[in-house]
């Protein structure tokens, strides 16, 4: 590992007052609702009291289907054809969120997929990073490093549920009983 | 632009949750004590912080939302270690000038904010997003939740972006912000800023801030600046003023470099190069 040459800025808060910058057109879709091989990922984001928050924002960065990590330019643009793996979407009124995408694929050989996720928040001071894991591979979430790392109560957190009609749901709770995993890496 | 209306019919309305109990004297003795807590555990042999406190009391809308538990260290794999990638298509050169996205002028002091994007190696982030939202002069965003009467411009919507050149540099003209009242306490304002949104060459790098003006008297009340308990983080924050930088009869010049965390991927030198 390199050594720290130089401290990095500190994080703020995104505010409440984001609403004309980040969110643009099809931001939640990495690929057009319907379009073959597409699922829905939606879920809740909620504060300690178990309210859900409105003005969170999140977004997700992922392999493509068969496991690759997508290089390509163009996703303020959204053509309708470039899948360039990543989505952001502003969470709705009552703190849901929803992004149409697909199952990413192991990116190694019986690795389990996952999703990588920021959340920033109005109330909350710098960003927060997590991974939602796809729940069907049950043996590859065994072998998982970081999932093998955490006690059950705490792993179950970070592993989607799959829906009746193959779409993935994922609650993220900021604070509380269900407090979600949130990860560090080195160097931060 | 049409939703304008819809959203600004009701602009001087003052929701009830305008709660505002707390005195700024509570607040600033919340943040003097938060402050003296971390002096001595450094003069104590702790280590310096360097980013925010999440949990920090002061600033009240944090009370809920931060994480009881510690975050979970882990080596970044695979999809972590690269950040999406953003191009020309995806970013027009004018939206880096966000003062001619109208027909006119925009009302207030013409600024350019100038600087470059590093990772913690010293390498500079390449042809990556940045993106920066703001008030307007006289402290207001166009959102309808900003409901406090100070004027919108017509002229400034307070968005710009920009991808960073090969030596990691970024330039936005814009107008300097006013500060704005907000609902944390009694009398609260914000110092007046510009927020920025970052990527680095790994997604672990992804940052949000805010870049502040230097002498802002409001620094020392302000419990979002504050949460950095340590000065020299806070300082981090602020722009300096660089003579170089303004232009004659035209705008005033700040010089703001930012520094992500050290990228976790072995770097190339010309990996970036397209």
């Amino acid at each position: 590992m390199s050594e720290q040459k130089l401290t990095a800025t500190p994080g703020q808060t995104i505010g409440p007052f984001y609403g004309y910058a980040l969110p643009f057109e099809k931001d939640n879709q990495l690929l057009p609702p319907g379009m073959p091989g597409s699922v829905r990922l939606q879920g809740t984001v909620t504060d300690g009291a178990g309210e859900t928050i409105p003005d969170a924002l999140l977004e997700i960065w992922q392999a493509d289907a068969d496991g690759n990590i997508p290089q390509r330019t163009g996703s303020l643009v959204r053509d309708g054809y470039t899948f360039t793996g990543w989505g952001r979407t502003a969470v709705d009124n009552v703190g849901n969120y929803t992004f149409t995408t697909v199952n990413p694929g192991p990116t190694e050989e019986g690795s389990a997929p996952f999703i990588s996720f920021v959340i920033f928040a109005r109330g909350l001071l710098n960003k927060l990073h997590t991974r939602m894991y796809l729940p069907d591979d049950e043996e590859a979430l065994a072998r998982d490093a970081l999932l093998s790392s955490l006690p059950e109560d705490r792993r179950r957190t970070l592993i989607a549920t799959r829906e009746a009609d193959g779409g993935l749901r994922w609650n993220i709770c900021l604070q509380g009983e269900d407090e979600t995993v949130f990860l560090t890496y080195p160097g931060a | 632009m049409e939703m304008e209306e819809n959203l600004f019919s009701n602009s001087h309305v003052i929701e009830k949750l305008d709660a505002a109990e707390a005195s700024q004297d509570q607040i600033s003795a919340e943040i003097a004590a938060v402050h003296a807590e971390y002096s001595k555990g450094v003069d104590d042999g702790a280590a310096e912080e360097t980013q925010p406190r999440i949990d920090f009391r002061p600033y009240r809308s944090s009370l809920l939302r931060h994480p009881t538990k510690d975050p979970h260290h882990v080596d970044p794999e695979t999809i972590e270690l690269w950040s999406p990638a953003f191009g020309h298509q995806d970013v027009h050169a004018l939206e880096s000038d966000l003062t001619i996205q109208h027909n006119g002028e925009p009302m207030g002091e013409r600024i350019i904010v100038r600087g470059r994007i590093l990772d913690g190696d010293g390498h500079p982030v390449r042809n990556q997003l940045v993106e920066i939202w703001q008030a307007n002069s006289a402290g207001r965003y166009i959102h309808k939740r900003d409901q406090h009467p100070a004027p919108l411009d017509p002229n400034f919507t307070g968005v710009g972006r920009c991808i960073t050149t090969d030596d990691g540099s970024y330039e936005f003209t814009t107008i300097k912000p006013g500060p704005y009242p907000w609902k944390n306490h009694y009398n609260a304002w914000r110092p007046a800023h510009i927020h920025f949104s970052l990527f680095g060459t790994d997604f672990t790098q992804r940052m949000i801030t805010q870049m502040y003006f230097p002498g802002d008297p409001l620094f020392a009340l302000d419990p979002i600046y504050q949460s950095i308990t340590d000065p020299k983080a806070r300082d981090r924050l602020v722009a300096t003023y660089d003579h170089n930088i303004t232009s004659h009869e035209w705008a005033t010049g700040y010089n703001w470099d930012i520094v992500l965390t050290g990228s976790n991927r072995t770097w190339m030198e010309d990996e970036d190069a397209e």
